[in-house]
């Protein structure tokens, strides 16, 4: 179609990357956040107090008071799920469900008295790194948009590679002197390229990490959808046992604890506990990965009404499981040390940058000729990048802000701060419609700025006194002006480009291109959006 | 209402664009679908590592197909190329499993 295979990929590119890139912005500014989610829960709830160990004896009661309050409040659950404290978070998170397709329960409990911990309501780190996967939608849809967008990602970025006839080049190229669209598609290049295993890696692994909710048809065949026993005979999880249907009384966890403890070195993290109630009540022991590139939990099956160790599993995954555990690893990068997870950081960043430039040069190559209204599509465009673009950031900021400054006691505090995140983002969005593009922009971003910047001036006015480390609070917000001065950076460079001159440019490069090579955005503009590129700092 | 000529071959355009999107979609999807499963019966591994490896390869699959349907030199030859790779995976899978029996995954 359309003269060629590279003409047809570059089309594919545009569009592809248009439709989904929206989403994938999200997804990508999110998904980057969440390489800090441990940090950004514990900035959230200042209230917390670390401890420097937490012993097997502490280990165990916590695991016991979780037991009794889930005896008290949770008694008809099907599955208990007790987070145990760990230094960083010396809590008891309680999960459990019922059946199908009620909402689970939840609780935070002290560690050192049962009772519920006293910290602000919210939703944390935990919020952007669900919104990474689900979107905040019902966890099925939002999962499958999701998974559809990075499929469409991946199509994007194995046709822009296609499309490219100088990838080498373009490591080195950032042409800004030149016209805007010149710039854009410079700076997409760059940033798709110069991060672009991490890009096709993280994609890739994203979608293998929920790839039994896309493409269950080889469990379908082999284990006749049974997912649990492919779980078991890969090795992944231990054998699950289904309810015997006569009731039956848990022991006390505390000695399977020890127990387990004994066992395998990891720290350990979490008890599930499925049918409590029943004769074949199971009490699983999870521990954190090994190190490791593999997402791997060492786990430990016991006999909820004996006590009795039923299975032990640690490594000797084969191949492909150990495949598939090292690119959910990879994807989720809880091996890399401070350095890396930077890196891993930058490249997320990048990847949004990549997003971000592509969808802006999407509309600066279609600006409307002069004197000409721009139409309803490329206002609408406008509209959602300079909301999603500028207005995530901003409403990621708002959320920090509104758990600062929301009142602690509030009730249903933890969805106000959903609701700030919501409402700002829509509102920057909306907002964008009114003044001219390039106002927007740069208003959006100054908008940002100040709110990353209030964000940091907040927690230092309300929040000093509950610091316990003050050094590493003062980090978060150094972090948070940080990103404040990126987003004034971009507001002040919009607001002062100047487009380059005409004269500029080489005569060679001012010769109209047959129209066939003008529709691929990758290849040189024609004189004519060229000069629409200018024009769209005087729209 | 009659068309001017380029308008229509523009309509026409648009039509095949749209064509080839429901076909890399649906197409694609069949196609690695259908390898996953037969893939999973088939190859010389443990049960257990065949489904991996096949679900593994699945999304590499799916977006060569897309990128092949893209590719074709007219949408014609996109769907038969298409066509014939479902047919064959398909009566593959149905000499090695049979008739399948829907299950409904749990």
């Amino acid at each position: 179609m359309r003269h060629g295979f590279r003409q047809s990929m570059a089309w594919l590119h545009t569009w592809s990357g248009l439709i989904v890139g929206w989403v994938l912005f999200a997804v990508f500014v999110t998904g980057t956040a969440s390489y800090y989610r441990a940090e950004i829960s514990r900035w959230m709830q200042p209230e917390l107090r670390r401890e420097a160990t937490i012993g097997p004896d502490a280990l165990a009661r916590a695991a016991e008071l979780g037991v009794a309050h889930l005896q008290q409040h949770a008694a008809g659950a099907r599955t208990w799920f007790i987070a145990l404290p760990q230094p960083d978070r010396p809590l008891i998170d309680l999960f459990w469900r019922t059946k199908p397709g009620t909402p689970p329960g939840r609780a935070v409990l002290d560690a050192r008295t049962g009772e519920p911990a006293a910290l602000r309501e919210t939703r944390g780190g935990d919020f952007f790194y669900r919104f990474h996967f689900e979107l905040h939608l019902p966890p099925l849809w939002g999962r499958w948009i999701v998974g559809i967008c990075a499929m469409i990602m991946l199509v994007a970025l194995v046709s822009g590679v296609v499309t490219h006839r100088r990838i080498f080049a373009d490591f080195f190229t950032l042409r800004r002197d030149k016209a805007a669209q010149r710039g854009w598609l410079d700076a997409h290049n760059v940033t798709g390229v110069l991060a672009l295993p991490f890009h096709l890696m993280i994609t890739y692994t994203g979608v293998v990490t929920l790839a039994l909710i896309y493409m269950p048809w080889g469990v379908t065949v082999a284990y006749k959808g049974d997912q649990q026993a492919f779980f078991a005979e890969s090795g992944q999880i231990t054998q699950p046992r289904p309810a015997a249907g006569r009731p039956g009384a848990l022991v006390p966890v505390g000695p399977m604890v020890r127990e387990a403890l004994a066992t395998i070195p990891e720290p350990l993290e979490r008890l599930t506990i499925s049918h409590p109630r029943d004769a074949h009540a199971t009490v699983v022991a999870v521990f954190e990965e090994p190190h490791g590139l593999s997402h791997e939990h060492p786990q430990i099956a016991f006999d909820g009404t004996s006590g009795a160790v039923l299975e032990v599993r640690r490594g000797g995954l084969q191949p492909a499981a150990k495949t598939f555990t090292t690119m959910v690893g990879l994807h989720e990068a809880h091996f890399a040390g401070p350095g890396l997870r930077l890196l891993f950081f930058l490249c997320g960043l990048m990847g949004s940058a990549m997003v971000a430039t592509g969808l802006v040069l999407w509309t600066v190559a279609r600006l409307p000729k002069e004197g000409r209204a721009p139409g309803l599509g490329w206002r609408l465009v406008h509209a959602l990048n300079v909301g999603t673009v500028a207005g995530l950031p901003a409403a990621v900021a708002m959320m920090l802000l509104a758990n600062r400054l929301l009142p602690a006691g509030l009730a249903g505090r933890a969805e106000w701060e959903v609701w700030a995140f919501f409402g700002t983002w829509l509102a920057v969005t909306l907002v964008a419609l009114v003044p001219a593009p390039r106002r927007a922009w740069s208003g959006a971003m100054a908008f940002a700025a100040i709110l990353f910047l209030a964000v940091a001036v907040a927690d230092g006015l309300t929040t000093r006194a509950l610091w316990d480390d003050p050094a590493w609070f003062l980090a978060f917000d150094a972090a948070m002006l940080a990103l404040a001065a990126a987003c004034a950076l971009v507001a002040r460079k919009v607001t002062r480009y100047v487009a380059p001159a005409r004269g500029r440019r080489s005569p060679a490069e001012g010769r109209p291109m047959p129209a066939a090579q003008a529709r691929t955005a990758l290849q040189p503009v024609p004189a004519g959006r060229e000069e629409a590129g200018r024009r769209f700092e005087r729209a | 209402m009659t068309l001017r000529p380029s308008a229509l071959a523009d309509r026409l355009g648009r039509a095949a664009v749209l064509g080839r999107i429901v076909l890399a979609a649906g197409g694609g999807y069949a196609i690695a679908a259908l390898a996953t499963a037969l893939l999973s019966l088939v190859l010389p591994l443990p049960r257990s590592e065949a489904v991996t490896a096949a679900t593994l390869a699945s999304f590499a699959i799916m977006i060569a197909v897309v990128v092949v349907v893209f590719a074709a030199r007219s949408l014609g030859r996109a769907l038969a190329a298409i066509a014939i790779a479902t047919l064959l995976l398909g009566g593959a899978l149905w000499l090695v499993a049979g008739p399948l029996t829907p299950v409904v995954p749990t």
